[in-house]
C-alpha cells in the first residue's frame, strides 16, 4: 500500500502551478517513476498533482520553422512511433524505443522521462544516502557496478537513467517550463544538475515549476542522428552505456558533431573529447580509433566499474563504423 | 494512438499537423488523503462505482474492491508485468496506475476476454501451445499479447518479442508464449 497523499487533477496550468507550489507536492505525469518512488518511500509527498487533465500538453506537432513541439505529456510510445520524429530526429525515436518495456512506454511521458529520479540501489533502497539528505554516498565505497565514471566528483555516483535526454541534448532541444514566476525556456543540456552543484536535485526546476513542452530546432541539412544503448539484458533495463550522436555530415566528413553519453554520469554527458576527435574530419579508421580513445578522457572510474572504459570505447567505435558504413 | 476525445487537443493546436494524440484525462477532482471518494470505473464494459482512497492503485481496486482477481500482483513495482491490463486498448501496468487516474477510461482485464464460459482467442492459443507452467504470469502475458494484436493484428516475431518484453515468466515458457501469440494472431485475423 502506498503512503497517504491528497490528489488533485487541475484543468489549467495556472491551477497546476498553484497546487505544485507548496512543499510536499509532486507532479504526476505517467506516474511510472512517481508511484515507484512513493512505494519505496524515497520522497515525502503529501499531495499528488496529476497533469492528466491538461489537454495542451499532449501531442506532437511541426512548428512553423520546421522544428517540432512535443507536449510534455506525450507518451514515450507516441514519441518512438511518431512518423515526424522518426523522419526528422531518428536518434530521439530510437532513444524513446529503448526506454523500459512496452507497458511503461505506453504510460510514461517524455516530460516525466526527463525528470526521473536516479536508479541507484542505495538511493532506492533503505539507505539514507547523501542525495536523500544523509551524509554518505554508499555506492562510492560499496557496490557501484552500474554507476558513473564521469561527472560525479566522488560526491554522488548515480547515472542519469533517461534514454531520451541524451538524444534531446545532442539535437539541441529545449524545454519550456512554467512556474510561479512565469514561463522560461532552457536547453535540455542545462536541465539536469551535477552533484557538485546540488546533490539533492536532479533538475533545475524550482518548487511549483513543471515542464510543459519540448522544443526541437529545425534539423540542419545532412543531420545524422542515432541512439545506441548497451544493457545487461535485452528487455527492460537501464543503460550500462549509451551514446546519442547528432552529426552534420558533408560526404564522409563530419562538419559538426554532438555526442552525448548515457550510463556515464549523473547527468546526460556531453563528450567534448569525442566531438573534437571527429569534427571537421573525414570519418575514416584513423578518426574512429582516435574518437574511441578520446571517449574515456577525463574518466574517473571506480574499482567496480572499470569495465565501462572498454565498453564506451567499443561503443563509440561500433557506432562510428556504423555511420561510416552507411556512407558507402 | 486513439484519437477519440481529443477535441481539446485539436482545438488548441488548430492548423498544426498533429501526428500523435493521447486522450486528455477526465476533469479536475480534489481528493483529501484520508477521504474515500466514489469513483466510476468502466471495466470489461461494465460500469462500477467504488469507494477508493487516492493512494489505491488500479490493481488493488480490481482485486480487492471489485473482486476481479484474474489480474495478478507480482513485483508490485512495475517490473514483472503480471498486473498488465488494457486501458483504452493499450497495455499498462495496473500496479503503477492510480485508480483515480483510470477514471473515464475503458479498462479491460483478463476476465473481459471471455465470452461467458468460453475463452478468448489469445487464451485458447496459450492453452493449446502450452504457454505456461505455473501460470502466475499468464494473465499479464495474455493481456500483453491481446494489446499487441489490437494494435498490430499481424505482428512479426520481433514485434511479438517486443510486445511481451515487459512481462517476466519465471518458468521460462517464452518460446511457447511467442508461438501462442503467433497462433492467436492468425486465428484473430482469419
Amino acid at each position: 500500500m502506498l503512503p497517504q497523499f491528497s490528489y488533485v487533477r487541475p484543468e489549467t496550468l495556472k491551477d497546476t502551478v498553484k497546487h505544485l507550489n507548496v512543499p510536499g507536492a509532486a507532479a504526476h505525469a505517467g506516474g511510472t517513476d512517481l508511484i515507484g518512488c512513493l512505494r519505496d518511500g524515497i520522497m515525502q509527498v503529501n499531495k499528488v498533482v496529476s497533469l492528466n487533465a491538461l489537454p495542451d500538453l499532449h501531442g506532437i506537432r511541426e512548428t512553423a520553422d520546421g522544428g517540432l513541439l512535443i507536449g510534455a505529456m506525450t507518451t514515450i510510445t507516441e514519441v518512438s512511433e511518431s512518423p515526424l520524429v522518426r523522419r526528422k530526429y531518428p536518434g530521439l525515436a530510437q532513444g524513446a524505443s529503448e526506454v523500459a518495456g512496452p507497458q511503461l512506454r505506453n504510460q510514461g511521458t517524455i516530460g516525466g522521462n526527463l525528470c526521473q529520479k536516479p536508479r541507484c540501489w542505495y538511493y532506492r533502497g533503505e539507505f539514507n544516502c547523501l542525495r536523500k539528505g544523509g551524509d554518505n554516498c554508499y555506492a562510492l565505497d560499496g557496490e557501484h557496478l552500474f554507476h558513473a565514471i564521469f561527472g560525479h566528483d566522488r560526491i554522488c555516483v548515480i547515472t542519469h537513467p533517461s534514454d531520451t535526454a541524451p538524444p534531446l541534448v545532442a539535437l539541441g532541444a529545449k524545454v519550456r517550463i512554467i512556474g510561479p514566476e512565469g514561463k522560461r525556456t532552457i536547453p535540455v543540456a542545462n536541465l539536469h544538475v551535477s552533484p557538485a552543484d546540488n546533490v539533492r536535485a536532479e533538475t533545475v526546476r524550482k518548487q511549483g515549476e513543471v515542464i510543459t513542452h519540448i522544443e526541437l530546432p529545425r534539423p540542419p541539412e545532412n543531420l545524422r542522428s542515432s541512439y545506441r544503448k548497451v544493457r545487461a539484458r535485452r528487455s527492460w533495463d537501464f543503460a550500462l552505456a549509451g551514446v546519442a550522436l547528432a552529426l552534420e555530415m558533408d560526404g564522409d566528413r563530419v562538419n559538426k558533431s554532438r555526442v552525448v553519453l548515457s550510463g556515464a554520469a549523473p547527468v546526460p554527458w556531453r563528450s567534448q573529447p569525442v566531438e573534437n576527435a571527429i569534427s571537421n574530419r573525414r570519418l575514416n579508421a584513423e578518426t574512429i580509433e582516435k574518437a574511441a580513445r578520446a571517449v574515456v578522457e577525463g574518466a574517473d572510474p571506480l574499482p567496480g566499474n572499470m569495465y565501462k572504459l572498454d565498453l564506451f570505447k567499443g561503443l563509440i567505435e561500433e557506432e562510428l563504423y556504423t555511420v561510416s558504413r552507411e556512407l558507402r | 494512438m486513439r484519437t477519440i476525445g481529443a477535441g481539446a487537443v485539436s482545438a488548441s493546436l488548430t492548423g498544426a499537423a498533429m501526428v500523435a494524440e493521447s486522450k486528455p484525462g477526465p476533469p479536475e477532482k480534489i481528493l483529501d488523503a484520508t477521504d474515500t471518494v466514489k469513483l466510476k470505473l468502466n471495466i470489461n464494459g461494465v460500469n462500477y462505482a467504488v469507494l477508493v482512497e487516492p493512494r489505491w492503485t488500479l490493481l488493488f481496486v480490481l482485486r480487492e474492491a471489485i473482486g476481479l482477481t484474474g489480474t495478478k500482483e507480482g513485483c508490485g513495482r512495475g517490473e514483472c508485468g503480471a498486473c498488465t491490463v488494457l486501458i483504452d486498448d493499450i497495455p499498462r501496468y495496473a500496479c503503477m496506475t492510480l485508480a483515480v487516474e483510470a477514471e473515464g477510461r475503458r479498462i479491460t482485464t483478463i476476465e473481459g476476454l471471455m465470452t461467458g464460459e468460453e475463452l478468448g482467442p489469445v487464451q485458447k492459443a496459450f492453452l493449446e501451445e502450452d504457454a505456461f507452467q505455473c501460470g502466475y504470469c499468464t494473465p499479464g502475458q495474455v493481456m500483453a499479447v491481446e494489446g499487441l494484436l489490437r494494435k498490430t493484428p499481424e505482428p512479426s516475431m520481433d514485434e511479438i518479442r517486443t510486445g511481451v518484453s515487459g512481462n517476466l515468466c519465471r518458468c521460462g515458457a517464452y518460446h511457447h508464449i511467442f508461438r501462442a501469440a503467433r497462433k492467436a494472431a492468425i486465428r484473430k485475423t482469419r
